[in-house]
């Protein structure tokens, strides 16, 4: 796979020098892309993996967020203590979700409705708790800094975009070991049949707990780098659905369960909807929507005709141009 | 030496009593076979003993200790493994992986599963298909994939639903001589549900007939073939003594 | 409204997550033709009812049909699109300001006894339940009524019958966006329409059709008016606008103990 190895490294470099040959737009787009990009991911795991179907992941983002947010806003903790709650809380959450759903066997579009429900559940309850925030949102200190300040994770563009790009290269490994491990086995068993996974000695129960808590635990990290880049955090928005929905296009479209869909999925998309916005702007229009409804029509063209997702059609491909 | 002992086993379901008071034993390195017709219980007493189910009344050991109650993983975990009617293969997943899965039971590591799971292909004849997916195989190939991954398990004893069914006659003694090998030198105990007698005739010391849920026959091929009860209740049947 | 989504999981068993962005189109179209007709909105009921039919129908047949043997969450996932394209859709052609019909008898009440109820309310009630009973006879009464509850019961054995399943199925797909115009035009005079308002209703015409029962019509009628009732306590008790995480809490319940719901039956 020497062909393979050398794009990679060629991707590698290429992600690695762009702060230095793109401006601050390009910049921005990119650390979208990783953004999405890591976050569909880790609900890849959730659902390539244990092959349960999450629409309510916005709930790991918006915990994560608050949680690293309310330590740094109300005590002035920095986000790297923030970061174990936030992973913490949401484990127990993803737990809770878990246990309730394959103890009492949801699966399915049960499931999918159960964490609709509780993100929708979440996001009511926060626009009521005062103490962080409310409705009107919390905001978080912008300290415009030049200089890269690791403990607070506070700096210029650059700095968000090195460390989210290290997230998904974090991510990226993970799945890439979990895959060809005994877990990745016994995930992919479960996917396929539970029954027979069951007669083969697999504790499904466990190893489905196990897909989810890696998940949201992985989720909630993308929280807490979205409170600390965003600087605000709305519960109207970060529970919203279409967070969940946005979060889940990358995957599918690219390919669920691959290891690549995810970024694949999420460059593109986000790739072709600023490209959307920005010519639109270029002739003077601005709708409200368009981004939206172009993820909508992707989504429907993707799920009729390629079901499997973008990826594997395309390495297919490649495979064959060898 | 008793590795298997149902006593007294019952299974309802909604009113219908599926499995009614049944006992028997399969002794360590027998090969026991269970016939009757079909919606005698036969399947239902395979989940029960699986784990799948659980009795509503009565008791199974295995080795001794009581598994009845147990989940299924658990109940492969002691030992037993079971193929299912309607094969069950890992469609995505290549044929190797589909036995690794079963292999990573026992293994320290990926790599280790992957030898064994190596090993039990070439037994079973399909090493050449190892790297193809697990949908792209045929029916006979799908079962021989079936009992390679429970055997990857390292069963003591194994649980054969219908293995036999919809293979031809070349294809079904092939298996019979498969299984008369792991039972001579690895002393891998069996106990499978047939209806074809070709086979059971062949493989089995000794057979278990249920009808209705209910035992109403036990004995050595010869005994069960003569038996007045069993004659009646498959008379009309086609029976390939 | 639940009615119609009932029906839909219950027969096709998909599940229709674009229902409330398609009961958001019916109270635009509502809104539309009141400002350029003038027409009562439960006047638009029948002609809106009809023309939603029509669009079920050719959006079961073109677009789910297919889909029907494969895995759950593709279905699933066809519908969140549309469900996307349509509640941005609207967003581009009317804009995101609330919309709303003006009718005379809006503020209106009646006196029944001590209670005051809205006129509007009342009319919406009656529309329902009207709708309600005309379905009921035809599950019941018609060939092709029962046709369809063969199919929910027994996909391939109504094939085997020689059933046109397809047929069947983009039918009652049609038969639910029928209900759903008609719930769009009565709630149009109690809610101003924006185009974010899909997933809201959604997520409700869930809880009530999962607390109800799926498939059981009368379970989505006891479904509304409890969800209804109860949203209205919780108003009472808790915080008003904290009264849907009532009803999400009381889906959670349900899906976890019951998932069949009050008056449906174990699938």
């Amino acid at each position: 796979m020497n062909r393979a190895g050398a794009a990679l490294a060629v991707l590698a470099a290429l992600l690695m020098a762009l702060p230095a040959l793109a401006g601050p737009y390009a910049l921005s787009v990119a650390t979208l892309i990783l953004y999405f990009a890591y976050t569909g991911q880790a609900w890849n795991v959730m659902m390539g993996f244990a092959g349960q179907l999450s629409l309510g992941h916005a709930l790991y983002v918006g915990v994560g967020g608050y949680a690293a947010g309310a330590l740094f806003y109300h005590y002035g903790i920095g986000p790297w203590a923030g970061l174990w709650l936030a992973m913490l809380l949401c484990v127990a959450l993803g737990a809770a979700i878990g246990f309730l759903a394959f103890r009492f066997g949801i699966s399915g579009v049960y499931f999918a409705l159960l964490t609709i429900a509780s993100a929708e559940f979440t996001r009511i309850g926060f626009d009521h708790l005062g103490w962080l925030g409310g409705p009107g949102g919390m905001f978080l200190k912008v300290a415009q800094r030049d200089a890269w300040d690791l403990v607070n994770f506070r700096g210029p563009p650059v700095m968000y975009y090195y460390a989210i790009l290290l997230f998904c290269v974090f991510a990226f490994a993970l799945c890439f070991v979990l895959s060809k491990s005994k877990a990745g086995y016994y995930w992919q068993a479960i996917r396929e049949d539970e029954d027979a996974a069951r007669a083969l000695g697999i504790d499904t129960f466990r190893w489905k707990m196990l897909a989810v808590m890696l998940s949201s635990a992985m989720t909630s990290v993308s929280g807490v780098f979205f409170a600390f880049y965003y600087n605000n955090l709305f519960p109207e928005q970060i529970f919203n659905i279409s967070r969940s929905i946005e979060i889940i296009l990358g995957p599918v479209i690219g390919g669920v369960g691959t290891l690549f869909g995810p970024v694949l999925g999420a460059a593109l998309l986000t790739l072709l909807s600023e490209g959307i916005t920005e010519s639109l702007g270029a002739i003077g229009l601005d709708i409200p929507g368009v981004k939206q409804l172009f993820y909508g029509a992707v989504l429907l063209a993707i799920v009729m005709f390629l079901p499997g997702g973008l990826w594997p059609a395309l390495s297919s491909r490649l495979r064959r141009a060898k | 030496m008793t590795l298997l002992a149902l006593r007294s086993v019952s299974k309802s379901f909604r009113g219908l009593r599926a499995v009614r008071d049944v006992s028997f034993q399969v002794a360590e390195g027998a090969i026991v076979g269970l016939i009757g017709p079909n919606g005698a219980g036969k399947t239902t007493l395979f989940s029960l003993v699986a784990g799948a189910l659980s009795p509503d009344a009565g008791e199974i050991a295995f080795a001794g200790r009581p598994i009845h109650g147990l989940h299924p993983h658990q109940v492969c975990a002691a030992g037993i493994g079971r193929t299912f009617q309607i094969v069950k293969p890992f469609a995505a997943l290549t044929v190797r992986d589909n036995v690794v899965v079963g292999a990573l039971l026992r293994t320290r590591s990926a790599a280790d599963a992957r030898r064994v799971a190596d090993g039990i292909l070439d037994q079973l004849d399909l090493g050449a298909k190892r790297h193809l997916p697990a949908g792209s195989l045929t029916l006979p190939e799908r079962k021989r994939l079936e009992v390679a991954r429970a055997l990857a398990t390292r069963p003591r004893l194994l649980l054969l639903d219908e293995v036999m069914a919809g293979l031809r006659p070349t294809e079904c003694d092939e298996m019979v001589l498969l299984f008369r090998e792991l039972n001579r030198s690895d002393g891998l105990t069996v106990l499978l549900i047939e209806h074809v007698m070709r086979a059971v005739m062949a493989l089995a010391a000794r057979i278990v007939v249920l009808h209705h849920g209910q035992v109403i026959a036990q004995g050595t091929p010869a005994e069960v073939v003569r038996d007045p009860a069993v004659l009646e209740c498959y008379l009309g049947e086609e029976a390939e003594i | 409204m639940a009615l119609g989504l009932s029906v839909i999981f219950g027969v096709v068993r998909v599940v229709n997550f674009a229902h409330g962005e398609m009961m958001t189109v019916a109270m635009y179209a509502a809104t539309i033709l009141f400002a350029a007709l003038g027409l009562d909105p439960f006047l638009c009921m029948l002609p809106a009812a009809a023309a939603f039919f029509a669009f079920g129908y050719a959006l079961q047949a073109m677009l789910v049909n297919p889909f029907i043997t494969r895995p759950e969450h593709s279905q699933f996932m066809l519908l969140v699109a549309v469900a996307i394209i349509l509640s941005n859709a609207l967003l581009m052609v009317f804009g995101p300001d609330a919309r709303s019909v003006q009718v005379d008898y809006q503020l209106d009440t009646f006196e029944i006894g001590k209670l005051l109820v809205d006129k509007a309310r009342l009319y919406g009630a009656a529309a329902a339940i009207a709708a309600a009973s005309v379905l009921f006879l035809f599950f019941r009464k018609t060939r092709t009524g029962k046709a369809i509850r063969a199919c929910a019961d027994n996909h391939l054995g109504a094939r085997i019958v020689g059933l046109n399943v397809k047929r069947l199925y983009s039918l009652t797909f049609g038969l639910g966006a029928a209900c759903v115009a008609v719930a769009g035009c009565a709630l149009v005079l109690l809610v101003d329409v924006t185009p974010s308002l899909g997933p809201y209703y959604t997520l409700l015409a869930f809880v009530i059709v999962i607390v109800g029962g799926l498939g059981s019509m009368g379970g989505a009628l006891l479904g509304g008016v409890l969800i209804g009732v109860s949203e209205a306590l919780a108003g009472l008790f808790i915080d008003p606008s904290a009264k849907s995480m009532f009803s999400f809490a009381l889906l959670i319940l349900v899906l976890l103990f019951r998932p069949q719901g009050l008056l449906g039956s174990k699938a």
